[in-house]
């Protein structure tokens, strides 16, 4: 197991490189003058040069890139043009939201696509599995944005003054903010990569509940982000429930699992001990696969809930041409992905005797 | 004598083309009928779009208030009002006929980046297995960074390079859907390329291209359909998303993402400028999602279900 492990984190380190190149070649791919570019209309050719200074790109793309790759272990990915502060900040202050909304889009569709797929499975050819299916074959084609809009109109505006009402926009209601966890423990003014992670705690709001204790704010902020995971959830729930079922019939048929009945066992305990267990090998693979889907689908309904994470500053930051935010968040995006797709690999081989073998 | 006229007249009945042996195969799978009726439709639907749109759907319609919910005569709304089947959006243009027109658009930046990432997936992945060694590995590790984006993240950022519009969206959907057709190909080429009948024809005396071409690459075209028609799928998806975001179709075009993406802030005043053009984006893919199982399980049974 370790020699796989390590055997994979090897592969990693081109892969990573790759994506490092890209990020670096979005900002020197630009056509035209980057200065006009990223400066439009402000541009005068002694602001265009103490840009261009400021942003090195005067020297030739090697240096750049070494420089890029150099500053990148300092952690550090630039300035923001539009707000004049260091990416990494704005990095910790909208990464936190997407991840907790990514999060729990993951745990819903995990687990009511599991949900179906084995109903589905189980009840083969009934009615039943003709309903989930269906239900699945539409939640693929989903538009997220779209279901994210009508979820809002049905539960925020249909449901209004009913429990099930849950708020249509937004991370928090009005007068509501995670306690900055530096003042909460009297850092003073704390820099580098220490500020980096206490900003990044104080805006994730499950670990900022964890030191604080403010309940109230937990709960809030989880019935602001439940229509957005749905929203986000819908198209992976559809996929994982469709791998579950087929999954579950193909192992349904084994020998071993004749044999398990045969010998008396409660059919329950045939399926949940004895199926599920090899069932779910192409289940965790998917769900890897599908992280992709939920972090795109995390940028598309931020926007349509006007919630202030990754997405929306990522879209923003492309439309005002700011492209040190642009580059930045890209990465971040990537390396996460990238680091997923390892977990479930490596989850993978601990299921599969056979593939670390290989 | 008599069995052997029989027996020929056997074979010359189930000797079919095999185009429309797959079209029968085809619609006796329910998804694929499915898939096969929604599409139909819909090309129907884009090609008489001026005859069944009653506006040109940039036409401004000044004598209308904007964001009129839906008026259908036959429903009882008062005869002297205009009558609009899906109502009037912001900029009061009669919306039925802009979704109408939206088919056109959504059926061509589908099959238009398909058929662009599969002509340069299959460069790529043929070259790849082709020539082997350093430009195998170059091309595939360029295909593995590429991969290491989640697809829609990856057409943002190339968006943000080449600037936004429709053609550079669409050209940024067809770079993120390349490397599963080079792939797909390349796996193809390799398996096939040592098999005895591309030995017998390298061994008459035909040259490269003609093996690659009439020999080996026709073994990849099933797979590719299948793949393209679900590839399409996820273009449109992908391209309303990214018009819904301001990056793609620009305004006055009827596309549907983009039309979503103007009247987002509308759903509670008018939701009607929301449900109908969702719908379309919903239909249209599930549409190229049902035939595209439909294929996989009828025409190639060496894929499997597993994903998308």
């Amino acid at each position: 197991m370790t020699q796989f492990i390590t055997r994979r984190l090897m592969l990693l380190i081109p892969v990573l490189l790759g994506v490092v190149l890209v990020t670096f070649l979005i900002v020197r791919l630009i056509p035209g003058d980057p200065c006009v570019t990223m400066l439009g209309e402000r541009a005068t050719p002694a602001k265009c040069e103490a840009f261009l200074e400021r942003y090195g790109l005067n020297d030739d793309i090697f240096t750049q890139f070494w420089r890029y790759l150099g500053n990148l272990f300092t952690g550090d990915l630039g300035d923001s043009i539009r707000f004049t502060r260091p990416v990494t900040t704005l990095i910790a202050e909208r990464l936190p939201l997407t991840m907790e909304l990514t999060l729990l889009a993951m745990i819903f569709s995990t687990t009511v696509g599991v949900l179906l797929g084995v109903i589905s499975a189980l009840k083969r050819n009934t009615i039943i599995d003709t309903i989930t299916m269906i239900i699945a074959n539409i939640g693929v084609s989903m538009p997220v944005f779209w279901l994210g809009l009508l979820l809002a109109y049905f539960f925020a505006l249909t449901l209004k003054g009913t429990p099930l009402a849950l708020p249509p926009s937004g991370r928090f209601s009005a007068g509501l903010s995670p306690v900055d966890l530096a003042r909460f423990w009297g850092l003073e003014n704390p820099t580098g990569l220490k500020a980096f992670l206490v900003q990044l705690m104080s805006n994730t709001v499950l670990v900022n509940v964890i030191f604080t204790g403010d309940w109230k704010l937990f709960w809030d902020s989880l019935r602001h982000l439940i229509l957005p995971a749905v929203a986000v959830g819908t198209i992976p729930m559809s996929i994982i429930a469709r791998m579950t079922r087929s999954s579950l019939l193909e192992v349904v048929g084994l020998d071993y699992i004749r044999a398990a009945r045969a010998k008396g066992m409660v059919e329950r305990r045939v399926i949940s001990k004895h199926a599920m267990r090899n069932a779910l090998i192409p289940i965790v693979t998917i769900i890897g696969i599908e992280t992709g889907s939920l972090l795109s689908g995390a940028v598309l309904t931020e926007t349509v809930f006007n919630l202030p994470g990754f997405g929306t500053g990522l879209v923003s930051a492309i439309l005002a041409r700011d492209y040190p935010v642009v580059q930045g968040f890209t990465l971040v995006i990537a390396v996460i992905f990238v680091l997923v797709n390892l977990i479930v690999d490596i989850s993978y081989a601990y299921l599969d005797p056979r593939i670390r073998l290989e | 004598m008599e069995n052997t006229t029989e027996l020929s007249q056997i074979v010359a009945s189930t000797r079919r083309s095999p185009t429309r042996e797959a079209l029968r195969h085809l619609l006796r799978h329910s998804s694929g009928r499915a898939g096969l009726i929604i599409l139909g439709l819909l090309i129907l639907i884009a090609i008489f779009a001026p005859v069944i749109a009653p506006y040109n759907p940039t036409q401004i319609l000044r004598e209308s208030k904007r964001r009129t919910p839906p008026c259908i005569h036959i429903l009882g709304c008062p005869a002297d009002q205009p009558e609009h089947l899906f109502g009037v959006d912001g900029n009061t243009r009669d919306l039925f006929s802009r979704v109408i027109f939206g088919s056109r658009l959504s059926l061509q930046i589908g099959i238009a980046t398909m058929a662009f990432a599969i002509l340069i997936g299959t460069l790529i992945g043929a070259v790849s297995a082709y020539a082997g060694g350093w430009l195998d590995n170059l091309l595939m590790r360029i295909m593995d960074v590429l991969m290491a984006f989640p697809s829609l993240l990856l057409a943002i950022a190339i968006v943000s390079i080449l600037g936004t519009g429709l053609i550079n969206a669409l050209l940024a959907i067809g770079i993120v859907s390349i490397p599963r057709f080079a792939r797909l190909v390349r796996s193809t080429v390799l398996t096939v390329k040592d098999l005895e009948f591309v030995q017998a024809s390298r061994a008459m005396g035909a040259s490269g291209l003609h093996i690659l071409f009439k020999r080996i690459l026709p073994n990849a075209v099933t797979p590719l359909i299948v793949q393209g028609t679900l590839g399409i799928a996820t273009a449109i998806l992908d391209a309303a998303a990214l018009s819904f975001l301001g990056l793609g179709a620009e305004p006055p075009r009827p596309e549907w993402g983009l039309m979503l993406g103007e009247e987002k802030n509308s759903i509670f005043s008018a939701p009607h400028l929301v449900i109908f053009p969702g719908i379309a984006i919903m239909l249209t893919v599930l549409g190229f999602n049902l035939l595209g199982d439909g294929m996989r399980d009828t025409l190639d049974p060496r894929l499997t279900r597993a994903g998308k």
